[in-house]
């Protein structure tokens, strides 16, 4: 059998060789890119968007779309927050936090559905319910002081590489548990992507959701699920976001759907559905935050920067998409 | 005669306003190929849909084997043996083969997918039906003709008794359907009963052992191949008594067409792949050209081809006798054509908009957008259609789809003759609509011819063709088979050459 590359797999490898390009084109112009501390800080900033977007991605697999992911995603940080302030105990905030979003989401997604509403709209409003929800929580920024947050969590980091320091001082180099959840999201996801009923009864929906259903495809379980699925990441992602910031806020993450939107298609899934990988999503995700870190190594340039860098590139990855799907039709 | 393997008894189906199928009977039989006949609107789809679950009976009786079903989903009609293949093919276009032969049926292991049986299921399913594909492809890589192949796969895949086939050959050339029949064959020597659902007769009388006729929603009855020649299937399933149509009077000639004019519009040897064969046709001012032909006959698809909705892979095109190209419905516009759609509804009107933006639309995209017509001159347009052909409206800015589908009509005709076509292509104008708006639009066919006008009429009542043609062009199965002129224009001569096969007492007299 001849080798080739199947054409659905072309925009991943493209992504996956920008990504390289970036890291290359870092370690090339700054001298402490080279250093692992740059790859752990970059699985751990990103974590909560990451957790977020492998959500989006299976909305978007299903021919979807997830507004309300910000929303969500800060009314959870203010959530838990809130929750640890009242005395409950961090493992129970945590599991009524997910337990929420995934409600939430099922009920965008019982909505859409039923009611055979556009889920542009429907997650329209379930973004500013979200917003707005968070603000009844608790109206300004709360920080979270709760020993488990900063010894537990802490404790949960996974030491990886030792770098000598300049003053000759050895020192390990850990994975936060942040960065351990967002993988582990991605290798769950990747795997119910591919390998289970439910993953592709979720393409087949976005390919066709009209054959789907003459196929015997249950439509509507399915779609419930995606959003269900979707809710629970993103407060898996709210979660994974107090870890990071030590802190809960109504205010925050205002247009993290958009981001997370953008880091699925980057990292190659059509936005018409049926066509991506969970894969594709980690490295749109990293292709995002190299990007940001750019910008920081830069040091005199504005971070606008980073918004013009994932617009140029956002548009050049949908154009490669057209072109690729216009020479499939051929 | 073997016993029926699925059987369906005194079978009803309503509609609000409508009874879709009336106490109809029908029973497939092991071992044969049993096609179900019936024109647009016959009840041929919903018979389906009830027998595979799509829609709930209201009435009667469905037995497969010996056992009562009640499919409430394509998925519980496949569960207990009856699959089908639809006219599009209905798959995931960008799952690979393997998964859309096991999509909802794969095996798995602790809950996971075991990819490798799937593919070696696919290529036993698609081995049975004599194809060797690479299954992990997506299923966009492969032709039309083989996702339809692949869609009988999975269609038999599952241990299938009942196979039914709703027009699966609509987008499939010749050769393909020659292989796709060679597969039925096999498929029915198997021991599997099939339904076939089409309108191309000759592919009916080369598969089916059986034929079921049904007219609006009433079962006309079931007959061997062999009892029910070409005429009284034509005959039954129009609802013409055959000894009426042998005794119906010839008409007088219409009047024929004078002058050495070059035609307004002659092809040759004009067609398009899976669409419609190479076609000779001319069209002279002051004419109605009629074409005849059952649903799916290839009408309509001429029409496009002549409009250039649709764009022709061979042959030539002559305007005036000068070689000239129609390559879009913009190029028509400034050739001078005008097209009234089959489907008024969802093709012609523009709902939302008034009677005079209706009316008006053709004209402005002749003059260029950026050229609007003066509101004084879309005022005494308006007032002068209105006028002329009689429209019922209560104003000019009346939303047109206020009006009575007679009256709509009439607007899309105004639409075209604001433009002072030299061709009006008119496909189906009278579907739908009254009987004196009927009688409205057929007297403004004569006029328009008798004004000079090149008229091309699309009609499936066959009666009412041969009122109002000069000549017409007979279509069967996609390709021209006659052309009618002078004493042949009748509705006997035009049923025979629909038929094929029998010769008319009056014979289609050549082109």
């Amino acid at each position: 059998m001849k080798f080739r590359v199947p054409a659905q797999l072309i925009p991943l490898a493209a992504s996956a060789a920008v990504l390289v390009l970036l890291y290359a084109g870092g370690c090339l112009a700054f001298d402490g890119f080279t250093s692992p501390r740059v790859v752990i800080n970059l699985f751990g900033d990103n974590a909560f968007v990451g957790v977020a977007a492998v959500g989006a991605t299976f909305v978007i697999l299903s021919g979807g779309i997830d507004l309300s992911v910000g929303a969500v995603v800060a009314l959870t940080t203010i959530s838990v927050a809130a929750l640890l302030g009242h005395g409950v105990p961090p493992l129970a905030a945590v599991l009524l936090v997910l337990a929420g979003g995934a409600a939430f989401g099922a009920f965008l997604g019982f909505i859409i559905h039923w009611f055979e509403l556009p889920p542009f709209l429907i997650t329209l409003g379930g973004m500013f319910l979200a917003r707005g929800l968070g603000f009844m929580v608790h109206p300004e920024s709360l920080g979270i002081t709760h020993p488990f947050y900063g010894e537990t969590v802490g404790g949960l980091a996974i030491p990886v590489a030792h770098v000598t320091t300049a003053s000759g001082r050895v020192q390990t180099l850990t994975l936060p548990f942040t960065a351990q959840c967002f993988l582990a999201v991605v290798l769950v996801a990747s795997v119910a992507a591919k390998w289970t009923r439910f993953g592709r009864n979720v393409y087949a929906i976005g390919s066709s959701e009209s054959s789907a259903r003459l196929m015997g495809v249950p439509v509507g379980k399915t779609k419930i699920l995606v959003y269900t699925l979707a809710g629970f990441l993103s407060a898996l992602g709210g979660v994974v976001a107090t870890f990071y910031m030590q802190s809960g806020n109504p205010a925050s993450f205002v247009g993290l759907e958009l981001d997370a939107i953008a880091a699925v298609v980057i990292g190659g899934t059509l936005l018409r559905g049926g066509v991506g990988f969970i894969s594709g999503t980690l490295v749109g995700v990293l292709i995002l935050g190299i990007i940001q870190t750019l910008i920081n190594f830069k040091g005199d340039l504005n971070t606008w920067w980073t918004k013009i860098a994932i617009g140029g590139l956002l548009l050049v990855f949908i154009m490669l998409q057209q072109a690729l799907s216009r020479r499939r039709r051929e | 005669m073997s016993e029926p393997l699925l059987e369906a008894r005194g079978l009803t189906k309503r509609f609000p306003g409508v009874v879709a199928l009336n106490a109809v009977n029908f029973a497939a039989r092991a071992g044969e190929v049993h096609a179900l006949m019936g024109e647009n609107g016959a009840g041929k789809s919903t018979l389906i849909k009830c027998l595979t679950g799509v829609y709930p009976r209201d009435e009667g009786e469905v037995t497969l084997g010996s056992r009562v079903i009640h499919p409430r989903s394509p998925r519980e009609a496949e569960a207990a043996g009856i699959s089908t293949v639809y006219q599009e093919v209905n798959l995931i276009p960008d799952l690979s083969v393997a998964e859309n032969i096991c999509l909802g049926r794969q095996s798995t292991t602790f809950g996971l997918l075991r990819w490798g049986a799937m593919r070696t299921r696919a290529r036993a399913a698609l081995a049975r039906l004599g194809l060797t594909l690479d299954v992990s492809l997506p299923l966009t890589s492969y032709s039309i003709a083989i996702q339809q192949l692949v869609a009988l796969a999975r269609a038999i895949d599952v241990a299938a008794k009942v196979l039914i086939l709703d027009e699966p050959t609509s987008s499939l050339d010749e050769r393909e359907v020659a292989e796709l029949f060679a597969i039925v064959r096999r498929l029915r020597d198997e021991g599997m009963a099939v339904i076939f659902v089409t309108h191309f007769l000759d592919q009916v009388y080369e598969i089916a052992d059986r034929i079921t006729v049904l007219r609006n929603g009433q079962l006309i009855g079931e007959f061997p191949v062999a009892a029910l020649p070409r005429l009284q299937l034509v005959a039954r399933m129009m609802g013409r008594d055959v000894k009426e149509i042998e005794a119906m009077d010839h008409r007088p000639a219409a009047a024929p067409r004078s002058g050495e004019a070059p035609p307004v519009l002659a092809v040759r040897g004009f067609g398009r792949r899976a669409s419609v064969k190479p076609v000779e046709l001319a069209v002279h001012a002051g004419e109605v050209l009629g074409f005849a032909g059952l649903l799916g006959s290839g009408r309509t698809e001429l029409a496009r081809l002549l409009f250039g909705i649709d764009q022709a892979d061979c042959g030539t095109l002559e305007i005036d006798g000068r070689p000239a190209t129609v390559r879009s419905p913009q190029a028509a516009l400034a050739r001078r054509f005008g097209f009234t759609p089959e489907d008024r509804k969802t093709a012609g009107i523009l709902p939302n908009l008034t009677v005079r933006e209706n009316l008006i639309v053709a004209l402005q995209v002749r003059r260029g957008l950026w050229k609007r017509i003066p509101r004084v001159e879309q005022d005494a347009l308006v007032a002068k259609f209105v006028a002329a052909l009689g429209i019922k409206t209560s104003g000019p800015e009346q939303l047109i789809k206020n009006l009575s589908g007679g009256n709509q009509q009439k607007v899309i005709l105004s639409r075209w003759l604001a433009t002072e076509p030299r061709l009006l292509i008119l496909d189906e104008p009278t579907r739908g609509i009254d009987v004196g708006a009927q009688a409205d639009i057929e007297r403004l066919i004569a006029k328009f011819r008798d004004e000079g006008l090149a008229v091309i009429f699309i009609c499936s009542e066959t009666a009412e063709l041969a009122r109002n043609s000069q000549r017409i062009l007979v279509l069967r199965d996609r390709a021209k088979v006659a052309e009618l002129s002078g004493a042949a224009v009748c509705e006997e001569s035009i049923i025979h050459a629909i038929a094929g096969g029998a010769s008319p007492p009056a014979g289609p007299a050549g082109p």
